[in-house]
């Protein structure tokens, strides 16, 4: 369906990759968002609690991040578009209740702007350093999808997508956006309200008396009941049958996290992004995401000049990762190049997938800038050799 | 046209972030360029010395950070001193000539304004940065006039923008007075500072 064109700041604007994400998120028909505002990502909030008393929004500064988080789980079952913003620390604190999301399949978009860690780190400057976290954070086993903008204008397309998944595989989206592109003001187009198609919640038609909040019937995900609508139901974090109803054993804990595993693993197809360029004969190929993205392209053309022939894969999805694509592209190539702002962490997916078949090389930044791109060409070329 | 590499400094209240991004707002949306801001953060982005960047060029911008500015707007004595030595030979120095003293070298053009005492005399010593952006575009002609001085009008707050226009056309015209109508004759550039 078109989106609500309240939400919709149409036209070509100035903006930072912190407001154009308020911007995509208030043009996705979220109408809630909950945060306890931190450096790098507090322009976001600022942009959503100026701009939504004029749509029926509401945002609430929480006490701390363990509480917006739960605010917007709870906002998410009454069916609003529900967001949470934050940084590396609050991102940490955030960890316990996003896995309450991913058990209670509330769907919602977690954006972390990320900056230097560990623990408080560099609050104004640039990090990569969530992504593993982004993918394992939380306790026990569950799937997430997490998104990776690389300028201002795809922070407003991708936070609309994240909501759109948010809502199709009922998953916490986490839209792991980095300090540089938070903090760098580009141009971003605006569209007309009616070109943003928006996926509402997936409401149930039926009867009170006969809905079960967990009933899939086969299905992967369940269909969804507002609270407020009439229909009496259980929701927990404890491992639930179809009623929502806790049941302490292996073979209910098998049937409900196998299906938030699968809900996620089976549709990988539908849901993995990536662009790739010049993958054709590569001996090398370079895989990165986010500004390190733009940067490596830099690294990449000076390599170029001396002859390497290099494939560019740009993550926009950064979970699920394109397993099977890098498995069989290892196949192929001498090396994978894999530069990020962390001491190498999606390195090591790379390096799983391709099985042994290439090397997976890390160029590494720990933070607070990004690469010279004279290090990535650098590590380009001794890949190669 | 190849990349151009822009630092504004000054100090917090100044309206150095809101200049940088005037300037890029001018070039992305309105002279068909790409244009990408930044603003340092940090602890010396509140209070003391301030600064915003911005790297203008035909195609995307990859590189967000400038690494040797090609124009260097300085509005106070503080920002002068830690950011002098970065602008290239052949570099463009725009400058507050009473609040910045610079030892201007000959092969860098170099161009005073007395923004704030000119914005004084408009009546609010805040639209300081227009008049400064007004005698940025007229010394620097890195877009047309239009397009920068619509971005002022786009940029400052609803109610405001007629002082500021005033004030963008007060500092475009005191180039012309000081420094000539066209800025490639340049007539009393670099030396003839205070």
């Amino acid at each position: 369906m078109k989106t609500d064109p309240a939400g919709v700041l149409t036209g070509a604007h100035y903006l930072d990759g912190d407001y154009a994400c308020g911007e995509g998120a208030m043009a996705a028909g979220c109408r809630f968002v909950a945060g306890y505002p931190i450096t790098p990502s507090t322009e976001v909030v600022e942009r959503i609690s100026r701009r939504f008393p004029f749509m029926g929004g509401t945002f609430i500064q929480m006490e701390d991040e363990l509480a917006s988080m739960a605010a917007i789980v709870g906002a998410s079952w009454t069916g609003t578009k529900s967001m949470t913003v934050t940084s590396g620390p609050g991102f940490s604190l955030m960890m316990e209740n996003i896995g309450l999301a991913a058990m209670m399949e509330a769907p919602c978009v977690v954006v972390n702007v990320q900056r230097g860690g560990p623990s408080t780190g560099l609050p104004t400057m640039v990090g990569q350093q969530d992504v593993m976290q982004a993918r394992w954070g939380s306790h026990g086993d569950y799937r997430i999808i997490a998104l990776c903008p690389q300028s201002p204008q795809e922070s407003f397309d991708l936070v609309i997508d994240a909501f759109n998944l948010a809502e199709l595989y009922r998953v916490p989206v986490l839209f792991m956006m980095d300090e540089c592109v938070g903090h760098m003001t580009e141009k971003v187009i605006i569209p007309e309200a009616d070109q943003i198609e928006i996926v509402p919640r997936r409401l149930t038609k039926k009867d009170p008396a006969d809905y079960l909040p967990y009933q899939t019937n086969g299905e992967l995900i369940p269909e969804f009941a507002r609270a407020g609508d009439g229909y009496k139901f259980h929701t927990t974090g404890l491992t639930h049958d179809e009623r929502g109803y806790p049941v302490m054993s292996a073979a209910c804990q098998k049937q409900n996290v196998q299906r938030l595993i699968d809900k996620i693993k089976l549709n990988e197809e539908q849901i993995i992004r990536f662009e790739a360029e010049a993958i054709e004969g590569a001996d090398i190929v370079v895989l990165s995401y986010g500004i390190t993205a733009r940067v490596a392209r830099m690294g990449i053309e000076l390599a170029r000049k001396q002859g390497i022939k290099i494939g560019v894969i740009r993550l926009i999805v950064l979970w699920p990762f394109p397993e099977n694509y890098i498995r069989q592209l290892a196949g192929n190539i001498k090396a994978f190049v894999v530069p990020e702002i962390n001491a190498g962490q999606m390195v090591l997916e790379v390096e799983r997938c391709a099985a042994g078949q290439c090397r997976a090389v890390s160029v590494p930044h720990l933070g607070g800038g990004v690469h010279n791109p004279e290090d990535i060409a650098q590590a380009i070329v001794e890949a190669a050799q | 046209m190849a990349r151009t590499e822009i630092r504004v400094v000054g100090f917090g209240g100044q309206g150095v972030v809101m200049m940088g991004h005037v300037i890029g707002h001018a070039c992305a949306i309105n002279a068909g360029m790409h244009a990408t801001m930044i603003q340092s953060f940090g602890p010396e982005a509140r209070g003391s010395a301030c600064s915003s960047t911005v790297a203008v060029s035909p195609e995307e911008v990859l590189y967000p950070y400038i690494t040797q500015p090609d124009i260097l707007v300085v509005m106070s004595a503080e920002g002068y001193s830690k950011y002098w030595d970065e602008l290239k030979p052949k570099g463009i120095l725009v400058y507050e000539n009473e609040l910045v003293h610079p030892d201007v070298r000959p092969d860098q053009p170099s161009f005073g304004v007395p923004s704030t005492r000119i914005a004084e005399a408009l009546g609010r010593k805040i639209v300081q940065n227009s008049v400064m952006l007004g005698f940025f575009a007229a010394a620097t002609e890195l877009v047309p006039r239009e397009a920068l001085r619509s971005a002022v009008e786009d940029s400052v707050p609803h109610g405001t923008e007629e002082l500021n226009l005033k004030a963008f056309d007060a500092g475009w015209n005191h180039f012309t007075e000081e420094y000539g109508a066209k800025q490639p004759s340049r007539k009393k550039e670099s030396t003839a500072a205070k």
